[in-house]
């Protein structure tokens, strides 16, 4: 299969305006002809509905929570990218655009990245003007502060809340088009199957979380925003509900999965405590614009933090990285980290842990300012903890967060499926190997508000479908399909729960397919993934029944997917002959210990085809072109 | 420090909106101090599934108090006890070996049970619809710094906006009122210059969808002010009174 990006000609500056005007637009008095299926309420799913409805179609939007505002968008925390340059401290369109292609250790799509940092600026405007509560100077103008992986200060915040306020204000367009008729709402829905016609994306097949009854929806496009799968880890920052099942069965219907293997850790992220802790939380990147990371020297220094003094602690990434101190990219941070505790220098009581220590910013700014900034942040530290970070060091760990791998598109946000869209994490576009702070939010807004809204009125009006109604037989074949695994789940009746299965998954895949990875276990992971897998489809129990509320039955849709699809990671990340971003193979380093790509073989995304159940799937390329940048090795020295 | 406690929980049960429910009396041993509240719930849901029975209905999402997809009443409180803490955020440390706890759902008039702690607030989303946002489409916007906002007023918009919409608010008022939920919305938007020109129109729609949506009256019981997991403050609701008599000023002269 030749992968054909669809990247428009001319210079990079002004292909997107140049394919704006080229893409062929849909009347107004069309546009309600047209119906389109929205799955997912985040910052991509929201902003595409209201976004789409403004426009005057027809919109379906679905979520699995009780309300759209739920989304798990609503948790982040620390700030979103634009290249406002307000603080004019040398920010431009091409800095954002650079570091973003750099901070992704040069594995995104140029094109794709330099359109979202042109309509970052657009974005703040539209959120100002929604009534989002940025921080603000005391003049009365927005404030902003940095982020891991840029030199300027660039990141637009409200307070650490900033994921919060952004989807709010998503959710305020989305509820003025839901009160003016033009999206219908379905909360507590799940998207089981994906319905493709003639090779077009005709309709999804989803569950009614509280009656279990199938229901069928035909549209005339899909657009997929349904998040990342950061949990096929089990533990992670993400919310219980995050899941793989939409993309991956999008998959299993002949989209593309690209770069699975790419999944970002985060530096800073409360330490596993206990073997039934259900997720991990973050303390947000914000944070080391003030607090400084630090070890005792010694290993095995059991002291509590206020007795170990200056001279004994290693700030190892200030003294690693001097240009960029603390905020070094999450990659770069999170590995430092592990190899300070590799080394016996972990602190607390697992040793898996390092200081995140605000005693300086406090001393210099005083405890007002600190708490003003990162007050929500500090609180939610001391819920968990019991511990006061105002009086004693934070103790972070990394943890998985983000997932940089998704569904393969085009320019267009267009998969391999004529029809379907894919929008925010559940694409895989503009972070190559490793996203930098702040720029998910971005992102899922741009695809939301400024870019599906012109791409999907160019397919629309550029190809002709023949009328599919929910009769059509492809919407009962996955109907079926869908009701037979669900058969199947309840009838096995063996001994081990679902979350069982699911924290023995996360297991596997933190210790072989985490923060570092060899040949030798991953070769191992794929064996004990595809075990468990076989365990998993004899021994579950799945209590209750398919007709009603069970959400034991609803994880364990979830965990049958992610038991698979752990797998094409697994292969991902050994197909992947080379270090880079998040993907770190130990074959594949320099002395220091950096990610060593290897440019001449693998400057390309790796896209995946589902070729059946019993056979391997198959690996197809779409190399990358930089014409603007110059591939180096990154350096944050 | 880490301790172990044992627990005794009197949890409603109930299958459907329609179904008769009732307390069922359920132990909950060697329960880790560290953990949260729903970690508790896990682990009892992991023995029920085990014994054959089935688990404890409960809604979450975020875990980390943002999403406000949790909640339930925990021994008359909801959300539990403890100041400015959602039920995912509320740790067992508070607990005593020994005790017994009394966990319900969020009841009012307005909210729907769905299964045993977990209910249907898709009535907030209506009074949200019925004008919680600055209507404004996507593109167009002029540029973000164009209109100074004081930091003082960000910052007060800022606090009610940390409304999560749980719904705590409701449950804990004797009339079942969303008022404090209102509020909210109405003070974050009044406040900031953007949202000025809907401001009294805003807060007549929403009060009345939130009638309409049998949602009981605010008589001042400021229950809901001291339950809000968010501590979303009571001064928010003299603000919406005072844009509701300008509103009612308006339709009256209209
Ligand atoms: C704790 C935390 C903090 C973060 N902080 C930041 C930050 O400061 N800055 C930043 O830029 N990024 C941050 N991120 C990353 C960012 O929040 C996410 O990448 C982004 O919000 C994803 O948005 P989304 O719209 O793509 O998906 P989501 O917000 O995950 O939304 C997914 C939607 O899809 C729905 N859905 C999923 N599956 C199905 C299905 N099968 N059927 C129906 N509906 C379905 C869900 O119900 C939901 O509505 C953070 C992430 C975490 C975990
Ligand atoms: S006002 Fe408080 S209690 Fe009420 S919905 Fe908002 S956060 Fe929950
Ligand atoms: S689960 Fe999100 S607030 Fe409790």
């Amino acid at each position: 299969m030749q992968l054909d990006a669809h990247i428009p000609a001319g210079p990079l500056a002004e292909k997107w305006d140049r394919h704006r005007f080229e893409l062929k637009l849909v009347s107004p008095a069309n546009k309600r002809k047209f119906t389109i299926l929205v799955v997912g309420t985040g910052l991509a799913g929201g902003s595409a509905a209201a976004s789409l409805a403004e426009l005057g179609y027809n919109v379906k939007n679905f979520c699995i929570q009780d309300s759209p505002r739920r989304a798990h968008s609503i948790a982040a925390q620390g700030g979103i990218n634009a290249a406002k340059n307000y603080p004019n401290d040398g920010d431009s369109i091409w800095r954002l655009f650079y570091d973003t292609i750099k901070g992704g250790d040069f594995r995104a799509r140029e094109a794709n990245v330099y359109r979202l940092a042109q309509v970052s600026n657009n974005i703040i405007d539209q959120c100002v003007a929604q009534g989002v509560p940025f921080a603000r100077e005391y003049g009365g103008l927005l404030a902003n502060r940095s982020f891991g992986g840029a030199q300027v200060s660039r990141t637009f915040y409200a307070r650490g809340q900033t994921g919060q306020q952004l989807l709010l204000g998503a959710y305020g367009a989305l509820s003025r088009q839901i009160a003016a008729g033009r999206v219908e709402m379905f909360t507590r829905r799940e998207m089981l199957d994906l319905i493709v016609v003639d090779g077009q994306a005709r309709g999804i097949l989803v569950r009614n979380l509280i009656t279990g009854e199938m229901e069928r929806y035909a549209g005339d496009a899909v657009v997929l925003a349904s998040g990342g799968y950061g949990n096929v880890f089990f533990l992670s920052t993400n919310a219980m509900n995050s899941n793989v099942t939409a993309a991956y069965r999008a998959y299993k219907r002949g989209a593309l999965f690209a770069n699975p293997c790419f999944t970002q850790i985060h530096p800073t992220c409360i330490p596993v405590h206990g073997t039934y802790q259900s997720k991990l939380t973050l303390m947000s990147e914000s944070l080391r614009n003030d607090g400084r990371v630090w070890v005792p020297k010694k290993p095995g220094d059991k002291r509590p933090p206020n007795e170990i003094p200056e001279s004994e602690r290693d700030y190892f990434l200030e003294r690693k990285y001097p240009s960029f101190g603390n905020l070094v990219p999450r990659d770069v941070a999170s590995r430092a980290t592990k190899e300070q505790c590799d080394m016996g220098k972990g602190v607390g009581e697992t040793g898996r842990a390092v200081y995140l220590d605000f005693a300086d910013a406090i001393r210099r700014d005083g405890r007002d300012v600190i708490e003003k900034k990162y007050g929500n942040l500090f609180e939610m530290y001391e819920k968990i903890t019991a511990e006061n970070p105002y009086e004693t060091p934070m103790r972070i760990y990394p943890a998985i967060h983000y997932t940089m791998g998704g569904l393969w598109v085009d320019y267009n946000l267009m998969s391999t499926i004529a029809g379907l869209f894919v929008l925010g994490e559940a694409n895989f576009s503009d972070h190559g190997a490793n996203r930098l702070g702040a720029s998910a939010l971005m992102q899922g807004l741009a695809d939301g508000y400024f870019i599906i809204p012109y791409t999907i009125g160019g397919y629309l009006a550029d190809s002709s479908r023949q009328a599919v109604s929910t009769d059509h037989p492809a919407f009962a074949e996955a109907e079926k399909r869908v009701g037979e695994q669900v058969d199947k789940l309840l009838k096995i009746d063996g001994h081990r729960s679902v979350d069982d299965f699911h924290r023995h998954l996360g297991l596997i895949m933190w210790d072989y397919c985490g923060m570092s990875r060899n040949d030798e276990g991953l070769q191992k992971a794929r064996g004990m993934v595809r075990e468990l897998r076989a365990e998993f489809w004899e021994n579950v129990r799945v209590p209750g029944r398919g007709e009603e509320f069970n959400q034991s039955l609803e994880r364990a849709g979830r965990v049958a997917d992610f038991l698979e699809f752990a797998e094409l990671m697994i292969v991902d990340a050994l197909t992947r002959r080379e270090s880079c971003g998040g993907h770190f193979n130990e074959a594949f380093q320099t002395e220091e210990h950096e990610a060593l790509r290897d440019d001449e073989h693998f400057a390309h995304v790796a896209a995946w085809e589902y070729t059946g159940d019993q056979s391997e799937p198959q690996r197809h390329i779409e190399p990358l072109v930089f014409e603007n940048v110059h591939l180096a090795q990154r350096s944050y020295k | 420090m880490t301790r172990t406690i044992d627990l005794t929980l009197k949890v409603w049960r109930q299958k459907t909106a329609d179904a008769r429910g009732g307390f069922e009396t359920l132990h909950a041993t060697n329960i880790s101090t560290d953990m949260s509240f729903l970690e508790m719930l896990d682990v009892v849901n992991d023995q029920l599934t085990l014994d054959g029975k089935e688990p404890i209905a409960f809604d979450s999402d975020c875990r980390e108090g943002i999403c406000g997809q949790c909640g339930a009443v925990v021994n008359g409180h909801p959300h539990g006890h403890q100041k400015g803490t959602t039920l995912c955020q509320l740790h067992m440390r508070h607990f005593n070996n020994g005790d017994t706890i009394v966990i319900e759902p969020f009841r009012a008039r307005a909210f729907k049970l769905v299964r045993d702690l977990v209910i249907d607030r898709g009535a907030l989303d209506g009074i949200i619809q019925a004008g919680g946002y600055i209507s404004v489409n996507a593109g167009g916007a002029p540029d973000a710094n164009t209109i100074p906002v004081s930091q003082e007023k960000a910052d007060l918009a800022m606090d009610a906006a940390a409304c999560i919409g749980c719904g705590a608010c409701v449950a804990a008022c004797p009339n079942a009122s969303a008022m404090l939920f209102v509020s909210a919305k109405v003070s974050h938007l009044a406040l900031l210059p953007q949202g000025k020109p809907e401001a009294a129109r805003r807060a007549l729609a929403m009060v009345r969808r939130m009638d309409e949506l049998c949602f009981g009256n605010c008589s001042n019981e400021r229950e809901c002010e001291a339950e809000c997991p968010k501590e979303i403050s009571i001064v928010n609701i003299a603000r919406l009174n005072r844009e509701f008599i300008k509103a009612g000023f308006f339709s009256a002269v209209r």
